[in-house]
């Protein structure tokens, strides 16, 4: 048992998911290879996209083979640092505008 | 600027020191195995078709990466009479391609005069140039010279912005590099037409594979013009080799195992068949002759057929030889194949 709840070895056991079944994770491994082939985005921005995602997300394990998918694509850390404040500003713009629900039911319940 | 691993007396300017370490594990096993169990071994050369000479390992850099372990203290450089026995070999034999490699190949006082003579024999001439050396005042006149006769040049560029590449090649080298190129753009190098053919090289700046080179090619243009009206012709990206100054950075960021396995899980069988080493002949500095340039700065010399020496060269002789292969051989099988032209698949 590890001593924390995420542990960097079970990354390349990923896979293992498909052990007990298979066929959800063969479709899932098809659907997950076809989104990252180059198609109307490149596949370097699709890496940065997944990047971001996983930060907002919070996924130590996509952040580590997003962070290395980028880097191998030919994106520098300037752009990937770009990448990570997109996602940043969504995730803090979405608690901001949910702002409008507390003030909309504070109005309602205020004179 | 960091000084070379030899100057600075590193147990890694020590050859056997490097071969030590580039030894087959657990994990990265011999590369004649991997040929082996694919049908692919022993790896032959082909007939030689290039001829890639080191004029020396001075250079006005000191590039982090470099598999040269070049720089400014080093003192090596190929004496006029060497050259003299490379062209013979143009004078004997069918080789098409003149390839000039350093080092900073222009740093070589005789390095007009070579140029000059490769061109009377009407072969293509590549000079690897690390852009900065165009602007030193020793070296005036070098980037109309360069058009004058007509040599290809493969610069060295390894992002489209100053950090990345201030990182790796040292302080302020971008904004040099983007002044050289508008120099050698104003000769015609790099736009449609002239003939003046300008490349690009991009490797990657630490412990990971290239991206694709179509892609990065298509990136690197529409900045370097958007940005700095920079035109080339084409880019080819490289892999970084475990050699030298790589090597060591590898190692002392704790990078080195987890690169050598990535290299082998990337291994790709379609570009042994592309491999540079199957139609090139290195020549080393002192005239020793070598599979490659990688192989030369690991100092695994030919199999002695067809000469050790430019002037013992048997280019028939040395067609159909066994390449000595090493761990390092991984960089050019990996992904898409990497070679001094780019990719290889």
């Amino acid at each position: 048992m590890s001593d924390t709840y995420y542990d960097p070895e079970d990354l390349p056991r990923f896979s293992e998911m498909g052990d007990d079944a298979p066929q959800l994770w063969e479709k899932f491994q098809e659907y997950y290879g076809a989104v990252f082939e180059p198609g109307a985005l490149s596949g370097r921005e699709k890496a940065l996209i997944a990047l971001a995602v996983a930060h907002a997300v919070q996924c130590p394990y996509c952040i580590d083979a997003y962070t290395r998918d980028c880097l191998s694509k030919g994106s520098d850390v300037e752009q990937m640092t770009e990448a990570v404040h997109v996602a940043s500003a969504i995730r803090g713009g979405a608690s901001l505008v949910h702002g409008l629900q507390m003030r909309r039911i504070a109005d309602k319940l205020s004179m | 600027m960091i000084r070379s691993l030899k100057s600075r007396n590193n147990p890694l300017a020590i050859v056997d020191h490097q071969l030590d370490i580039l030894r087959p594990t657990r994990t990265v096993a011999p590369f004649d195995h991997q040929l082996d169990d694919r049908g692919l071994a022993p790896l032959r050369a082909s007939v030689p078709e290039i001829l890639q000479i080191n004029l020396g390992r001075m250079c006005n850099m000191t590039c982090k990466h470099c598999h040269v372990d070049a720089g400014p203290d080093r003192k090596e450089i190929m004496s006029r009479q060497t050259m003299a026995e490379c062209l013979e070999v143009l004078d004997r034999g069918p080789i098409a391609t003149v390839d000039l490699t350093g080092g900073a190949p222009e740093m070589n006082p005789d390095f007009r005069w070579l140029v000059r003579e490769i061109r009377q024999r009407e072969r293509r001439i590549i000079d690897r140039c690390n852009l900065t050396i165009l602007l030193t005042p020793s070296q005036e006149g070098m980037t109309e010279f360069l058009a004058e006769y007509e040599v290809e040049i493969v610069a060295s560029l390894p992002f489209y912005s100053a950090s990345n590449t201030d990182r790796q090649r040292g302080s302020g080298v971008f904004e040099k590099s983007i002044e050289a190129l508008r120099r050698l753009n104003a000769v015609g190098y790099g736009k449609p037409g002239t003939g003046r053919k300008l490349c690009l090289v991009y490797n990657p700046n630490g412990a990971f594979l290239p991206p694709s080179q179509r892609e990065l090619e298509e990136t690197f243009k529409s900045r370097l013009w958007d940005r700095f009206g920079v035109a080339f012709n084409e880019l080819y990206t490289i892999t970084n080799q475990p050699i030298n100054r790589f090597l060591e950075y590898l190692i002392d960021s704790g990078n080195y195992e987890e690169y050598m396995r990535r290299l082998v899980d990337a291994f790709n069988p379609a570009a042994v068949e592309g491999l540079m080493c199957r139609n090139t002949i290195s020549v080393g500095w002192d005239g020793r002759l070598y599979d490659c340039d990688f192989n030369q700065m690991l100092d695994l010399g030919v199999v002695p057929r067809g000469g050790r020496h430019v002037r013992e060269l048997d280019l028939e002789q040395f067609a159909g030889r066994t390449i000595v292969t090493g761990l390092h051989c991984y960089a050019c099988t990996a992904g898409s194949g990497s070679s001094c032209g780019g990719a290889t698949t």
